[in-house]
């Protein structure tokens, strides 16, 4: 048994799911500490929904093998193995109250009426519904219902909880409410927690590790802000948050030709004469105030689109590239300065700030 | 290594998989017995000689040799199609009326438009000759032709086809979005553009089915043209002349075959065009409102009572014969056609309906269910679920004479072990619920659909097991299409004819075929007191079934009715 099996809670092997000739998983190989909060991010068609089904046996792998806590599951029935799950529906029992749902899974397990009881209350007390113990589903909201079936998964104290896609339902302010509510209950019980989400947001939010996914593979893991900062490719940096590319060519280390224009930026792993793209973070480019003498370049504002908080501009150069440049500036400074469309300005981003991939 | 252990993983089974498995095996193996295999001995009987030795198609040669059958097939075809174009007009007018328009008494015409669905076929059949028959009342309204024939076959035929014509253009022209509508008039469209290139169009698939539901129960329908087709013979009669009357076992499967094959192009034709309905209203659409009109809405007013009126006269009429003393010429009233003078055909043939009724109703509505749950809700064993679907499906396509005559064919036959189970009430009990089978399944599927996928696995993450799960959430949400389900086997056990004509002996005559019996024997008063016990029974357990369903529905589906706008 390897160094890393002994640490991990759970554990999946060359894991592959093949639905006819449609690959929906290709191998893939995680592990998960106990008590760790995971997001499997990706845009919809990935694979994170089978990847997680197939953890809790609700899908068969084609092949490969999970490892729960030292014990191989993977040919074990659903009913075998230990989690509790939320989906995206909800799937709340209509005829039954939010009190009998929660008790659902507790009363098969044989439990005395009073402890299921006790067991009840706890729980509507921990996601804040003691109140509705004896309402249906159909007469809550649906933040409410959401949190119930939370309840009803966590009941029987499962040591691993799976998320499938638990907010997308759900109004934005809710889901901003919510996602705090969650984590804090994770982090209060300390159960392994697997969420699959579309919503980058929600995972950098959320998660301790984020595994992002492309086509039924992992493509990059790491802390929500490792893969911000470190993205390993420009899918992933343009699926997370808003970049900037700028088709370039590299002319000698450190520098890459733009157009017209000459760029300084991190040319490590990449040979003259090659053809690359410059990426930038729409946050990291900055007014030209006290004459940085590099990457400074001229630009017109073609648009300014105001969301609230920021206030993101679209510039345009001709000597970059065609496609417009984007920076967000924060709307205080953006009253201060009073920009209009059609003014042209000098923009100014380090060679710190910017990342180079291959096209 | 991969590849290697691709083979070797399987998914373990829980206890509820298991028996999942083994009940969907039973399910298999009941449909190839009841269904199957009736069906391959009627296609076999049909290449077979008197003797029993196979002869190829010299039968269908025989078959197209004879004139006299030939024209049978014409007539079939004949009152089938007109039938079904009046049926298809009147309908679409009247559920258009009570859909599209602001026309007064909406609930009262679709009640009174449902009650032809309480009686078996001949009663329309029996009220005709009340009405135009050699004796009739308005017989003077014919010009001098018959009542006996294509004429009546096709009024009767009009009046029970009618409910169920209504019910699917309802529903199909309930489906409609009325921002096409608004959009329609925000461009300027005239009404009537509007309705040929938007009413029509969206209740195109709601009207092919229709016409193909009703043609094929006009073509097969044994009971009307027995009652009131005369001397004008049409293949389903001609069956019943063959094995009833001349014996001939061959002729009767070689006629049969041609009775099912039209009966099953409709039955694919059909299936396919409702698929095409589902897709045609998204859930952004916005449920059509009629407005008001005052011509419009006379207009169906008057169109409406002049049919409500026509049921009534026929119900009516059937009522009526049945209670006179000596049609036309002693109308005193009388009870003494229900004490039916004709041996065996009386009281205990309606007892057996109500027990067959009963049973079928009971038995059904469970196995129907359970089969259904299987197939919707089971993870495993796909192609095996696909099997018991297409089974299924496969009654609808055959027509319940043919069904019938598979059966005798099948248990008759001295080497079948189960030949104990003909001539009895299982018999008639387990060929109704093939027969009624399609129905009440698409019903228990789409209430199925309807609940949320993932039930099954909160339950199995739960650690429940399927059954209890099944007990207590899938069972009391489905209660309302169970219900309903059991009233549409028991209200169908009560009035079919085709189905059982053959089978019912001596000690488990029905109710519908003593009806048929006694008008064939010349007591037409005691053929329309009969019936009209058998439309007594169904109101009854409508009326019956009304109450019980609120006072059980009360308690089980209290959420339904504690719904508040979430939003």
């Amino acid at each position: 048994m390897s160094e890393n099996s002994k640490n991990s809670y759970l554990e999946v092997k060359n894991l592959s799911k093949s639905f006819g000739n449609f690959e929906a998983i290709k191998d893939i190989s995680i592990s998960i500490k106990e008590g760790e909060f995971v997001c499997f991010l990706g845009p919809s068609g990935c694979g994170k929904t089978t990847l997680l089904r197939c953890i809790a046996g609700l899908e068969t792998q084609t092949a490969g093998s999970i490892i729960q806590k030292n014990n191989d599951i993977s040919n074990e029935p659903p009913s075998n193995r230990d989690f509790g799950i939320v989906f995206q529906s909800y799937a709340l029992f209509p005829n039954l109250s939010v009190f009998s749902n929660i008790a659902y899974g507790l009363i098969n397990n044989k439990w005395k009426k009073i402890d299921v009881k006790k067991r009840v209350d706890e729980l509507l007390d921990l996601v804040n519904l003691t109140d509705h113990a004896h309402k249906y589903s159909s007469q809550l909201s649906g933040g409410e219902q959401q949190r119930v079936a939370l309840a009803r998964a966590l009941a029987t104290s499962p040591g691993l909880l799976l998320l499938d896609e638990p907010l997308s339902a759900l109004d934005a302010k809710v889901r901003v409410f919510l996602r705090k509510q969650i984590r804090d209950l994770q982090r209060q019980l300390g159960v392994t927690t697997i969420m699959v989400t579309h919503d980058q947001e929600e995972a950098q939010t959320m998660a301790d590790r984020i595994f992002v996914m492309k086509d039924g593979e992992i493509i990059q893991s790491g802390t929500p802000s490792d893969i911000y900062t470190k993205a390993n490719s420009p899918f992933i940096a343009s699926f997370i948050g808003s970049m900037n590319f700028i088709p370039a060519k590299i002319i000698s280390s450190g520098k890459a030709q733009c157009h017209q224009v000459e760029i300084n930026c991190k040319t490590e792993s990449f040979s003259d004469n090659q053809v690359v793209q410059i990426a930038i973070r729409p946050e990291d480019i900055r007014f030209n105030q006290e004459n940085e003498n590099d990457n400074l370049i001229t630009a017109k504002i073609n648009e300014i689109e105001f969301l609230g908080a920021f206030q993101r501009i679209y510039f345009h150069s001709v000597k970059v590239s065609t496609d417009p440049i984007i920076m967000d500036i924060s709307s205080s400074i953006a009253r201060k300065i009073q920009l209009a469309i059609g003014d042209e300005l000098s923009l100014y981003f380090s060679e710190e700030d910017t990342k180079v991939y291959q096209v | 290594m991969n590849f290697l252990k691709f083979a070797d993983i399987k998914r373990g089974k829980d206890s509820s998989d298991r028996v999942g498995q083994l009940l969907l095996a039973s399910y298999i193996i009941l449909f190839f017995v009841f269904l199957v295999l009736p069906l391959g001995s009627l296609i076999f009987k049909s290449l077979q000689n008197k003797d029993g030795d196979f002869v190829g198609l010299v039968n269908y040669y025989l078959y197209l040799q004879e004139p006299a059958l030939f024209q049978s097939l014409y007539n079939s075809l004949f009152v089938a199609i007109t039938s079904t174009i009046i049926v298809v007009v009147i309908a679409f007018l009247f559920s258009y009326a009570l859909t599209r328009t602001c026309m007064p008494f909406k609930g009262f015409f679709k009640l009174i438009a449902l009650v032809p669905l309480l009686s078996p076929s001949i009663l329309a059949a029996i009220a005709l000759v009340y009405w135009f028959g050699n004796q009739g009342v308005l017989k003077e309204m014919l010009l001098g032709h018959s009542i006996y024939g294509p004429i009546g076959i096709i009024m009767a035929s009009v009046y029970w086809t009618f409910p169920h014509a209504l019910i699917i253009l309802i529903t199909s022209l309930s489906l409609s979005d009325s921002r096409l509508y608004e959009a329609a008039e925000v461009l300027k469209t005239s009404k009537l553009r509007a309705f040929f290139t938007i009413t029509i169009p969206g209740a195109r698939y709601g009207i092919i089915s229709t016409a193909f539901v009703i043609f094929t129960q006009v073509f097969t329908d044994f009971g009307v043209p027995k009652v009131i087709g005369g001397n004008y013979n049409v293949l389903a009669t001609d069956i019943y002349k063959e094995v009833v009357g001349m014996q001939n076992f061959q002729m009767g499967a070689v006629i049969s075959m041609v009775l099912l094959i039209p009966a099953m192009v409709a039955f694919f034709i059909d299936r396919y065009s409702r698929k095409k309905q589902i897709s045609l209203l998204t859930s952004r659409s916005v449920v059509f409102k009629p407005k008001k009109n005052f011509k419009v809405d006379m207009i169906m007013l008057s169109f409406c009572s002049v049919l409500a009126l026509i049921i009534i006269l026929m119900i009516g009429m059937a009522q009526y014969g049945a209670i006179v003393k000596f049609w036309p010429y002693n109308l005193n009233l009388t009870i003494k056609h229900y004490n039916f003078q004709v041996a065996g055909l009386g009281w205990n043939s309606f007892y057996n309906s109500v027990r067959l009724a009963f049973f079928a109703a009971l038995f059904g509505t469970i196995i129907i269910f359970v089969g259904s749950y299987l197939i919707e809700k089971l993870r495993i064993n796909e192609r095996s679920r696909g099997l018991v679907q297409f089974f299924a499906l496969m009654p609808m396509a055959v027509p319940g004479l043919v069904l019938g005559l598979a059966y005798i064919f099948f248990f008759n036959a001295k080497d079948n072990p189960l030949n104990f189970i003909y001539a009895t009430m299982i018999i008639l009990v387990v060929n109704t619920i093939v027969h009624f089978y399609t129905v009440s399944h698409l019903t228990a599927i789409t209430a199925l659909k309807q609940m949320d996928k993932e039930f099954e696995s909160v339950s199995l993450s739960l650690k429940i097991p399927t059954y209890k799960m099944f007990w207590r959430v899938t069972l009391p949400v489905c209660l309302p299409p169970i219900f309903d389900i059991s009233i549409y086997l028991f209200v169908n056990a009560m009035t079919t004819v085709s189905g059982v004509i053959f089978l019912y002996s001596y000690d488990t005559t029905l109710a519908a075929v003593s009806a048929i019996h006694l008008d064939e024997q010349g007591d037409v008063a005691g053929a329309a007191a009969m019936a009209m016990l058998i439309v007594y029974v169904s109101i009854a357990v409508r009326l019956l079934h009304t109450i019980i369903t609120k006072k059980i529905l009360r308690k089980t589906q209290a959420w339904r009715y504690n719904i508040i706008d979430t939003n």
